[in-house]
């Protein structure tokens, strides 16, 4: 296994509210993009703030390369931050936003302005040097903000929403490159993110949280295949709950596959069918409950409205009450 | 002239761009026409009152009021005294607006309202109960007493601007700096206080131009050790012609104009008004 580099050891935060984060316990390791992901108001930012240094803890211990930082003040922290939005300093260009960490390091002004370049060329924003942020797109400014953050060379960068203020298609596209671009740097980090598509599409692991604890810790896939609650399972991708005696049956609109004839072990009726491209959603009414099913376009033509069905699961997960 | 009549006006720029150019052409009148007319009075040698037009037009009040010694001693002591007064003003309500901007404190509106009440009470009776704490330190006729009355003066303004600015520097922008790795002097320095500054210079124009122009009481507290342009404004009104005193406010407003013209690119009704909310 690869060595942790950052350690989080029964982190405990609590606001005079009584919101915060509890106990927890994590680990992120070297090269991997860490997500944390969860409903607004979970606790995500309040955990990223505190590797930031932004929050003193209550209790536990924060392990940066081994040392515990929970002494040490943000500018001291092997960290880089990057916020949803206002990273930039609107009264500096772009380069004196990205050389302001390095000029406090008192590095020479030509490797500030080698670094810079080499930064620039990186996230092909180069020609914004003079530029003022105001004069930047959003999704510009952040790739600006992110650049900054990387010329520090943090043992661990920190990324708290930072795209969720910017539109789809570029949010995307935002995506990708910090994808690509932490696969070439070989960082560590820790992303922040309220939407699960996003959280899937990025992350070595993934940490679901809930109310301020850890609900689950683990890969896409593990995460998507094998929820370990309820509450994992309805976050992620689209689920089909089918009530039992003794609990729920969590199934997946992909996994559930409508049979030819009557040989499936449930029966149903079909209450509407939308083509969504390649694919299409059929709705079917198994005793009272709404089961949405996945199938091949070419197979949604011998369905229609009304027509009785039988279906069966072929992959899931089961819940007992309460659980 | 035809092209003036209001009637052919109110139906060719229509009901409300018609109101609008009256209102402007009242407020331009208003606002300029005692102006013009101070103008016309400083350039002129003799003005007896029916006329409207002075009687004969000259420099030769300029030559009289520029030779007059006091006269020019006293503007001289109204910059300093100004810019002393800018400058204990800063130091002192930078700090307060922060403060008052970042922190969450007990009694931090009653202390934001009580600024506002140094400008509610009507000036003489504030200046007067003033000079009796002023005879009490030995600050009657002294440089400090009248800094601290002009001071008082624009306390508010000097608290509530900054304060307006600095309310709308976002807290990441400030954690951003942190994060990268200045101290939080450093933050303060490079981030927080050149982003406050179009408040923070418009606040100073207030308190400079405010000092440049207080009479009252610099009367009340300095008389007659201390005179400034202001105070000798008075003496030159009651001593001699109108045109005398319309040189002298002439010489009253270049500074002004001059300090205007300079930070022009700070006083925008955003700066100003951005300051006055309360949260
Ligand atoms: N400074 C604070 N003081 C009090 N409560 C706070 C503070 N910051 C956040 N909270 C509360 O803590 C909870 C978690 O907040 P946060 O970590 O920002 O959640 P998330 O980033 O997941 O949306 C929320 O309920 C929020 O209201
Ligand atoms: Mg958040």
């Amino acid at each position: 296994m690869r060595s942790p580099k950052v350690q989080l050891k029964r982190v405990t935060k609590k606001y005079a509210n009584g919101d915060g984060v509890e106990n927890i316990n994590l680990e992120i390791y070297e090269g991997e993009i860490l997500t944390l992901l969860g409903p607004s108001g979970c606790g995500k930012t309040t955990l990223l703030r505190i590797l930031g240094g932004f929050n003193a803890i209550d209790d536990g211990e924060v392990l940066i390369n081994g040392n515990n930082v929970v002494q040490l003040a943000p500018e001291k922290r092997p960290t880089a931050m990057v916020f949803q939005s206002y990273n930039l300093w609107p009264h500096m260009t772009v380069f004196e936003n990205l050389a302001f960490g390095m000029k406090l390091r008192k590095m020479p002004r030509t490797q500030i302005k080698e670094a810079i370049k080499s930064m620039l060329d990186l996230l092909k924003m180069n020609g914004t040097e003079k530029k003022y942020p105001n004069q930047l797109s959003g999704g510009q400014q952040q790739r600006i903000a992110i650049a900054r953050s990387l010329l520090l060379k943090p043992s661990v960068l920190l990324l708290d929403e930072p795209f969720s203020a910017l539109d789809a298609k570029i949010r995307m596209q935002m995506r990708e490159e910090l994808k690509k671009i932490q696969a070439q740097l070989n960082i560590t980090v820790m992303f922040v993110t309220h939407d699960q598509e996003e959280a899937m599409a990025l992350s070595h692991r993934i940490v679901v949280m809930d109310k301020g604890k850890i609900a689950q810790v683990g890969t896409p896939t593990e995460i998507y295949d094998q929820p370990v609650s309820k509450y994992v399972a309805s976050f992620i991708g689209e689920m089909n709950f089918i009530k039992e005696a003794d609990g729920e049956l969590a199934v997946r609109p992909e996994n559930v596959r409508i049979c030819s004839g009557n040989s499936g072990n449930y029966k149903g009726t079909i209450t509407s069918i939308m083509i969504l491209g390649h694919f299409a959603s059929v709705h079917i009414n198994y005793e009272g409950q709404d089961v949405k099913a996945f199938v091949a376009r070419s197979a949604s033509f011998e369905l229609c409205e009304t027509m009785p069905v039988s279906f069966e699961l072929i992959k899931y997960q089961r819940y007992k009450k309460g659980a | 002239m035809k092209y003036l009549n209001p009637n052919r006006l109110y139906h060719a720029l229509g009901r409300r761009k018609f109101l609008e150019f009256t209102l402007f052409t009242v407020f331009l009148l208003f606002f300029y026409s005692p102006l013009m007319n101070t103008v016309m009075l400083a350039f002129a040698n003799v003005y007896r009152v029916p006329a409207v037009i002075p009687q004969q037009f000259g420099f030769q009040w300029w030559s009289f009021i520029l030779s007059k010694e006091s006269l020019m001693s006293s503007i001289f002591n109204s910059f300093v005294i100004a810019i002393v007064a800018t400058a204990v003003s800063l130091i002192i309500c930078v700090p307060a607006a922060y403060a008052l901007s970042r922190y969450q404190f007990r009694g931090r509106r009653v202390l934001m309202f009580s600024y506002l009440l140094t400008n509610a009470f009507p000036k003489m009776g504030l200046y007067v109960s003033m000079g009796i704490l002023f005879y009490k330190f030995n600050l009657m006729g002294t440089f400090a007493g009248v800094i601290i009355v002009h001071i008082i003066n624009t306390l508010m303004f000097m608290v509530w601007l900054p304060m307006g600015a600095l309310r709308n520097i976002h807290r990441q922008q400030e954690e951003a700096a942190r994060d990268v790795g200045a101290t939080p002097l450093q933050v303060f320095r490079k981030v927080t206080l050149p982003m406050a500054m179009p408040g923070i210079a418009v606040a100073s124009i207030f308190t400079f131009l405010g000092s440049l122009e207080e009479s009252e009481g610099t009367m009340l507290v300095g008389f007659p050790q201390i005179n400034t342009m202001a105070t000798e404004m008075y003496g030159v009104i009651s001593d001699y012609p109108a045109t005398a005193g319309a040189v002298f406010a002439l010489i009253l407003i270049v500074p002004s104009l001059l300090i205007l013209f300079l930070f022009r690119k700070y006083i925008k009704p955003d700066s100003v008004f951005g300051g006055v909310k309360i949260k």
